[in-house]
């Protein structure tokens, strides 16, 4: 029962950051909870057979009334409820900036960022300058983001059975580190396929050919992520398609 | 069975044959001549050369100066092939590695004469499975000519080389060959890195698998070996040619892929006392040859992948191999032979499947390039 009601609120919380102006505030939480847990605040007990939803600022809280426990909120009906709830808290704190805003550094639009609240300036910001205005937080979560996208990749192109293949084959066999792959070089003809081909053309090749797998679909998630791992390998060498 | 059908590589051996019949007697500048000419010939029709293994052949040529130091003057010349890195999985799963094997081990039993031995390279199961290794001695016996066993990692690391042991006895050795001494190293040993991970033998045996896996340690022949080897030198006299086989290169390739031996400039120190030292190693599945100090290095080809030229360290005397087909199931493979010579340094074959053969001179290697260089290659590594 605690867990569920901690759920709630965490959603709760999340869409009132969207509110705020905080775009990657969602995200924030969501790290901030795999490396500890969130407070748990106690929640009143709900009056009209609702559920009782709450401010991360352990306070404000107010009842979704017809909601169950256990059931879930429309997208429309989460951010109405978390709109009241920012109305409510701004009604009780009329002279008050909402703290979590402030700390986090919103980013876009750089105009906020550039303002009052803001508690460095970005680094070469110019008017109107969207992309300064992000923080060295941003590109952290970022980073982050993309090198998960490319280990993704790596674990599948070292895996035999994640590429579905049935003897034993993996990429890294004949491409240690992904070498010899040559992303650059492509789109190039490529003489024994007799068609122009991409990089996803050869993995798809490889995973049916020596891997004895089945091919992937272009928009295949494990697609995507090998084509990521093995670009990431080329960082630095100058694009150069056509090249044999 | 009179008017018998004969395949273009059975055409090709015995055309081959032929020639190399007619060389025994010749001296050995003319017998090289006659050698490029015949390749050179072959090239021009665009013949496929239907075998992987090498063949080191120790020549027949009249005794020179450098023989008559050395003690081999006299000495029947010999030759010998090796097959490497089959890297077996068991017969159920996989198909591929097995045809590869099974290749080399035709092209060897094809040749006439027969070598006076066949060296494997290591790595003869991918991962050190009972079943693995047992497919692997069962093709490997098909072969006439004895058979001189040396282990790599991916036959050692699942159970730290008991059942490769039980089949094949001690990984390092010795033996004297036709005034040759003849030693066969264990170099793939690595420091613990499994016990404090608590990792399973099949997770130990995955991750020495991998290439590219950082996780494992470096190679190397260790202290033990070392000893061992320096014993055994002991009653050799400096005038011997030595030949030493290690699954690894005895020296620093690219220490991320364990192109790589640890100890290897202590290995080295070991050999280098003698005059004419030849180190054939596996593990790399490429065309490589080295010449440090004394000592003139060849790399073996695989019989079930190629790998590519790392991005560094590639010694400046190897002339790189073309880029493999991978539409080609057999390119970039093969197997080879040597042929030791009267002075103790050894000529190798590259026999590439599908491809014309290359040799590399031990004068290429000993003159560092000078004389006798290889081809250059059309397709170079990106």
């Amino acid at each position: 029962m605690k867990t569920r009601r901690s759920i709630v609120i965490a959603t709760a919380a999340g869409c009132a950051a969207i509110l705020a102006g905080i775009a990657y505030a969602p995200q924030m939480l969501r790290a901030q909870q795999a490396q500890s847990s969130p407070p748990i605040h106690q929640v009143p007990p709900a009056k009209d057979g609702g559920v009782v939803v709450m401010l991360c600022d352990g306070k404000t809280s107010m009842e979704v009334k017809g909601l169950k426990t256990g059931e879930s909120m429309s997208h429309t009906q989460a951010v109405e409820v978390t709109r009241q709830l920012m109305a409510k808290w701004q009604a009780e704190h009329p002279n008050e900036k909402w703290e979590m805003a402030q700390i986090e550094q919103p980013s876009a639009p750089m105009s906020y960022a550039a303002g009052p609240g803001a508690k460095t300036a970005a680094k070469g910001m110019q008017q109107g300058d969207t992309y300064a205005s992000f923080t060295d937080r941003d590109y952290k979560v970022w980073k982050n983001e993309t090198d998960n996208f490319v280990a993704e990749g790596k674990k599948i192109f070292h895996s035999d059975k994640e590429l579905g293949g049935t003897i034993g084959v993996s990429c890294d066999m004949c491409h240690p580190d992904g070498s010899n792959t040559h992303p650059e070089t492509y789109p190039k003809y490529q003489v024994q396929l007799q068609k122009v081909a991409l990089l996803r053309d050869m993995i798809d090749w490889c995973i049916e050919n020596p891997v004895k797998g089945k091919a992937l679909d272009p928009n295949d998630p494990k697609l995507r992520a090998l084509e990521a791992y093995i670009l990431a390998q080329r960082k630095g060498v100058p694009l150069n398609y056509g090249e044999h | 069975m009179a008017a018998r059908h004969k395949s273009v590589e059975t055409k090709y051996m015995e055309d081959r044959d032929a020639v190399l019949r007619g060389l025994r007697g010749l001296d050995r500048r003319t017998f090289l001549k006659v050698l490029a000419a015949s390749a050179g010939a072959v090239m021009s029709k665009g013949l496929i050369t239907p075998h992987s293994f090498q063949l080191v052949n120790v020549a027949n040529a009249a005794p020179d100066k450098a023989a008559e130091t050395t003690g081999m003057a006299g000495q029947p010349p010999f030759t010998f092939a090796y097959i490497s890195d089959t890297h077996l999985y068991p017969r159920t799963l996989n198909q591929r590695f097995v045809r590869g094997a099974v290749k080399a081990v035709e092209d060897v039993n094809a040749l006439d004469p027969q070598p006076d031995f066949v060296l494997f390279g290591g790595d003869l199961a991918q991962l050190g499975r009972r079943e693995e290794l047992d497919l692997g001695r069962h093709i490997l016996a098909e072969l006439k000519a004895p058979v001189k066993m040396m282990v790599g990692e991916h036959d050692w690391f699942y159970d730290l080389g008991d059942t490769w042991q039980e089949m094949f006895g001690p990984p390092n050795y010795s033996f004297e060959w036709k005034g040759v001494h003849v030693v066969v190293l264990m170099s793939v040993h690595e420091k613990d890195f499994w016990t404090a991970r608590k990792m399973t033998p099949a997770e130990r045996m995955q991750t020495v698998a991998g290439l590219d896996n950082g996780i494992q340690s470096r190679f190397e022949v260790g202290d033990d070996e070392r000893k061992w080897l320096s014993d055994d030198l002991a009653k050799v006299p400096h005038t011997t040619p030595l030949l030493v086989f290690s699954h690894s290169p005895l020296y620093k390739y690219y220490r991320n892929w364990n192109f790589w031996t640890d100890d290897a400039e202590q290995v080295q120190a070991i050999l280098k006392p003698y005059k004419h030292v030849t180190v054939i190693h596996g593990h790399t599945h490429q065309m490589l040859y080295n010449q440090i100090g004394n000592i003139s290095f060849y790399g073996m080809l695989s019989t079930a992948w190629p790998w590519p030229y790392a991005p560094t360290g590639l010694p400046p005397l190897t002339v790189q191999m073309n880029r493999a087909d991978p539409f080609d199931q057999f390119d970039g493979l093969g197997d080879g032979r040597l042929t030791v010579r009267p002075d103790g340094l050894a000529d190798k074959i590259y026999n590439l499947w599908d491809r014309n053969p290359v040799t590399v001179k031990a004068d290429y290697l000993t003159s560092h390039g000078k004389v006798d260089r290889p081809p250059a290659p059309q397709f170079a590594s990106y």
